[in-house]
């Protein structure tokens, strides 16, 4: 039973209403999603600096996320009551109404696919499709019945920076692709870590985990093996973008970082190692995507 | 030891300089010598980032010597293949025959002292060049004079390496809070006069 709050929803400030949708669609989360996006379309070597295209890739882009993760938020909200972790957020504390966060992740959802679809068709289809393998397959589907949901929600995770490339060019190719894997195969090492250090949260909600289902070591090794071909993808599609040698470097220098992590994950592993892989991966992500970018500028 | 702002900051820099220098400061160098350096400067930013991630405890980890030999061997590697042709060969055999001899006697349990012997040894030699080569082949008018700015790096990550390995073997010169506030600093400063060095040099 969520906890009530002492002021009813209906009479809190506008602007607290706001703030509370805003912690809702996980800002970094979504920024970060969004940089994918833009360095998915930046890597298509198109005229960078066109303001509307990028203004249109970035609000549709963002309205799609945010919208998605508002119904994520919506539907999850029985079993984000029982975890500890995510007790906090407003839709667990019954700060917000359920109606309310379902109308305005459905409202901002179909902004933002509708948008993504008249900028460029096929961009609206991959932005839906990450839309659609989000909250329908991920979450409403899967997520309570098995622990392969990863797979789709990284899936889903992948296809802002596969749907910026297709903005670029205009079609699919297999450096968006390989683009995409990166996305998708880092995805795990951020999922998999949490499971491992809220399993115990996710055993209360009833959620199946790779650390439930399979246990801690499979999940380490996962967790490893996903991130070892994350790099690889990452450099593959590095060199498909003809990426300057220096760059080249810069990856090949910050990926060996990486396998480094993975193998002391997988032979000595240690809640240090386990958190520093899980950083130390999204730095990695991070710092391919401003490789990408500059690499355009 | 928590990390403060200014020690983020350092190691940040640190990062951002020898990102760098494996980006670009290298460019037109032959292949091994950019392997060298890349190796070199590729440790030190992921060492100044796996700092930055976890905090300073990760200079706990045994594998710290033998990660800290590499930066040394590589680096007195390259400046040796790009300035002394004559021992090319023989300097790199050097190199991989110590950081293998290092990495043993590091692994295996051993009550003599082989291990700091050998570190000494492999420390000493590598240190020396980084430290030295510069500096004479700018005396000598072969490198323009800012390229001694690397043997100062050199004589920096030597002090830096110092008292880390007397902090290990129980018999440190400064106390640990001490060199572990210093070590960021140390570390920037390293990377930057290699920078300037290669840079201006």
């Amino acid at each position: 039973m969520p906890a009530q709050s002492s002021i009813p929803n209906n009479k809190l400030p506008i602007t607290k209403k706001i703030a509370m949708f805003w912690s809702l669609t996980k800002p970094s989360q979504s920024g970060l999603l969004l940089a994918t996006g833009l360095a998915g379309y930046m890597s298509a070597r198109c005229p960078v600096f066109n303001i509307s295209t990028i203004l249109g890739l970035s609000i549709s882009l963002f309205l799609s996320i945010a919208g998605s993760t508002l119904l994520n938020m919506w539907w999850d909200r029985d079993i984000d009551a029982k975890m500890g972790r995510t007790q906090k957020r407003v839709t667990s504390k019954g700060l917000v109404s359920d109606k309310e966060v379902l109308m305005v992740g459905v409202f901002i959802s179909v902004i933002g696919i509708g948008w993504a679809l008249a900028i460029d068709w096929l961009y609206g289809i991959v932005v839906f499709a990450g839309w659609f393998f989000d909250v329908v397959v991920y979450s409403m589907w899967l997520k309570r019945r098995t622990c392969w949901s990863i797979v789709w929600g990284g899936i889903s995770g992948a296809m802002p920076i596969l749907a910026g490339r297709v903005l670029g060019l205009g079609s699919i190719d297999w450096i968006g692709l390989m683009l995409a894997l990166g996305v998708l195969l880092w995805i795990p090492t951020h999922t998999l870590t949490f499971s491992m250090k809220f399993q115990k949260d996710y055993a209360d909600a009833g959620v199946p985990t790779f650390p439930s289902t399979y246990g801690l070591d499979v999940t380490r090794f996962t967790i490893a093996f996903s991130s070892v071909l994350a790099a690889a993808a990452m450099v593959a599609a590095g060199v498909g973008i003809g990426m300057d040698w220096g760059f080249l470097r810069l990856l090949g220098v910050l990926s060996a970082g990486l396998l480094m992590l993975a193998a002391a994950m997988t032979f000595k592993p240690t809640e240090r190692v386990n958190f520093g892989l899980f950083k130390y991966a999204s730095v990695y992500m991070l710092a391919a995507m401003i490789l990408v970018v500059l690499e355009v500028i | 030891m928590k990390l403060s702002s200014l020690d983020r900051t350092l190691l940040l820099l640190t990062v951002l300089l020898a990102s760098y220098q494996v980006s670009a400061g290298i460019d037109g160098f032959g292949t091994l010598p950019i392997i060298a350096y890349t190796i070199a400067f590729g440790v030190i930013l992921v060492a100044a980032l796996l700092i930055f991630i976890l905090g300073m405890e990760v200079l706990d980890s045994p594998i710290v010597v033998i990660v800290s030999t590499i930066i040394p061997l590589s680096l007195s590697a390259g400046l040796v293949w790009q300035h002394l042709a004559s021992y090319r060969i023989l300097y790199l055999v050097f190199a991989i025959i110590g950081f293998l001899v290092v990495t043993v006697t590091r692994s295996i349990q051993m009550q003599n002292k082989l291990p700091v012997i050998v570190i000494a040894i492999t420390h000493g030699i590598a240190g020396m060049t980084i430290f030295l080569l510069p500096i004479l082949i700018a005396i000598q008018g072969q490198v323009k004079p800012l390229y001694s700015l690397v043997g100062v790096g050199g004589a920096l990550i030597g002090v830096g390496g110092l008292l880390l390995s007397f902090l290990k073997t129980g018999k440190p010169i400064l106390s640990r809070e001490t060199i572990l506030k210093l070590f960021p600093i140390l570390l920037l400063l390293t990377t930057a006069f290699f920078v300037a060095g290669f840079k201006f040099g």
